[in-house]
């Protein structure tokens, strides 16, 4: 559904993509993971073509997506941040995205009925807390009935009902068959939302498999552990290379 | 687009900044007319305020409320929108906000004491100059990623045509005195906006006899009606080339 293709981004002297070949296909769930500063945010943002990679292709169902913007219609995306207008209040945000994409009919309000931001439709933005906020990323980003959604840190700063009423919802989302990419430092949430994992460092795509084979492949029961035992067989292959 | 619009309209008219900016102007429009009853010295005073204060905050609060709203455009940019959409629906937003401002803080209270013709000029040239600034500012927002950069570079633009200019001008004219310096000056006012402002403002007044000999040439150029549209015609291009400039930028920038 999305294959990027030796993509690679530079800032300036910094590689924040090096080479990054994917196949993100329909159905599947990846989880997005790597130190801070690995390059996931510029690979979340370079499929929605914020970021415009300096060599490479990115194809969205078969299609490029440079120069385009019509393919972001098939997208939905949870910012790892969510600052809003101060003084916009939560109804009229919604009602502007619905506006943005109006051709999209009928709305998925789940979300919104769950986490009760009907209640809160003329409350302005500077008077929610970090986790409300959140939680109205998270309403938009599954307002639409759309086959493909990348969640960029979802469960931080959310209160544990809440999380686990938008794990319930990607989970249920997952289960009617849509493309779900998920970046979180909070492994144990990803064990059970995803069955892939894309390991990402220094802007390369250390390990793309399942998250059983990883399992398998380091004898670890759990995501984080196995996680962090491949960093370390990492490591130690690099620094045996790097001393020759 | 107008959704966009609108809505970020409403949220802008509500901050604080923008507040205090249309208290301002109130207090000190009035103050002014509370002091002189000639509405026509009102005017000329008011003039100093509008050339200054206005620049000035439209490049700041635009600046600022750019960096602010980065997120927020970020997420507008991930939904299927174009991107000159989001830039546009923005520039529309943010200067009919400070005109809007500009207009209510000078406008009501000219209307109440009485307003001329040269009132209408003096909110004339002060929207002009708002969209102006607002199109620098923006140019210096899409420039840079660092919030602290693009303020200070949008205010190296107000200081430049604020005050450095005028300087460099007036140095011109004093070392080349002995030139015929009419036309050269003529041109070298349509490089900055304030001036221009200054000029449909003055000539106006009809007090541009005071400016002596360049005055009166300015008046013989300016004060036909080919003068006026083409001082209006000069601010449009400043209006335009900042911000197809930003555009372009914008439209290939990383976010």
């Amino acid at each position: 559904m999305i294959s990027i293709k030796d993509v690679c981004k530079s800032f300036g002297k910094i590689k924040a993509l090096d080479q990054v070949t994917l196949d993100l296909v329909k159905g599947k769930s990846y989880a997005l993971i790597g130190p801070n500063g690995s390059g996931k945010t510029t690979l979340i943002k370079s499929i929605l073509g914020l970021v415009i990679p300096t060599s490479g292709d990115i194809d969205f169902d078969g299609k490029s997506i440079f120069g385009d913007w019509k393919y972001r219609d098939r997208i939905g995306y949870m910012p790892q941040i969510g600052r809003y207008p101060d003084n916009m209040r939560i109804g009229q945000l919604i009602d502007m995205m619905r506006n943005i994409r109006k051709g999209t009919g009928k709305t998925d309000e789940e979300l919104i009925d769950a986490f009760r931001l009907h209640k809160m439709y003329d409350k302005r933005m500077h008077a929610l807390s970090g986790g409300t906020r959140q939680k109205v990323s998270a309403a938009l980003a599954f307002l639409f009935h759309v086959p493909s959604l990348i969640l960029d840190e979802p469960t931080a700063g959310l209160d544990p009902v809440s999380v686990e009423i938008l794990k319930e919802k990607i989970m249920h989302e997952k289960r009617m068959g849509k493309l779900i990419i998920v970046s979180s430092h909070i492994l144990s949430d990803l064990d059970e939302l995803t069955g892939d994992v894309v390991y990402m460092y220094e802007g390369r795509v250390q390990y793309n498999d399942t998250v059983e084979a990883l399992k398998e492949e380091t004898n670890e029961a759990r995501l984080g552990k196995a996680i962090a035992t491949l960093i370390r067989q990492r490591e130690l292959l690099t620094s045996v290379s790097d001393s020759r | 687009m107008t959704r966009i619009v609108r809505y970020i309209f409403y949220d802008i008219l509500r901050t604080r900044f923008i507040l205090l900016y249309t208290l301002f102007l109130l207090i000190s429009t009035f103050a002014l007319f509370q002091l002189d009853s000639d509405a026509g010295k009102v005017v000329l005073s008011l003039l100093n305020v509008v050339l200054m204060v206005v620049p000035l905050i439209s490049v700041v609060f635009t600046t600022i409320h750019f960096f602010n709203s980065y997120e927020f455009i970020e997420l507008m940019l991930a939904q299927p929108v174009d991107r000159k959409v989001i830039f546009f629906g923005e520039y529309l937003a943010v200067a009919s906000s400070l005109c809007f401002a500009f207009l209510l803080g000078t406008g009501v209270p000219m209307l109440v004491f009485g307003a001329g013709p040269s009132a209408f000029t003096l909110l004339f040239s002060g929207v002009v100059l708002t969209l102006v600034f607002v199109s620098l500012a923006f140019l210096s927002s899409v420039l840079t990623r660092d919030k602290a950069k693009a303020i200070g570079i949008a205010l190296l633009f107000w200081f430049y045509f604020s005050l450095i200019y005028d300087g460099l001008l007036l140095w011109i004219i004093y070392t080349f005195g002995d030139y015929p310096l009419e036309k050269v000056t003529l041109t070298l006012i349509a490089f900055n906006p304030v001036d221009l402002a200054r000029i449909i403002m003055l000539l106006q007044l009809d007090i541009s006899a005071l400016m002596g000999y360049t005055g009166a040439f300015y008046k013989s150029f300016f004060g036909s009606s080919t003068g006026m549209l083409f001082s209006t015609g000069i601010l449009v291009v400043w209006i335009l080339v900042p911000l197809w400039a930003a555009l372009r930028i914008f439209t290939r920038k990383d976010l």
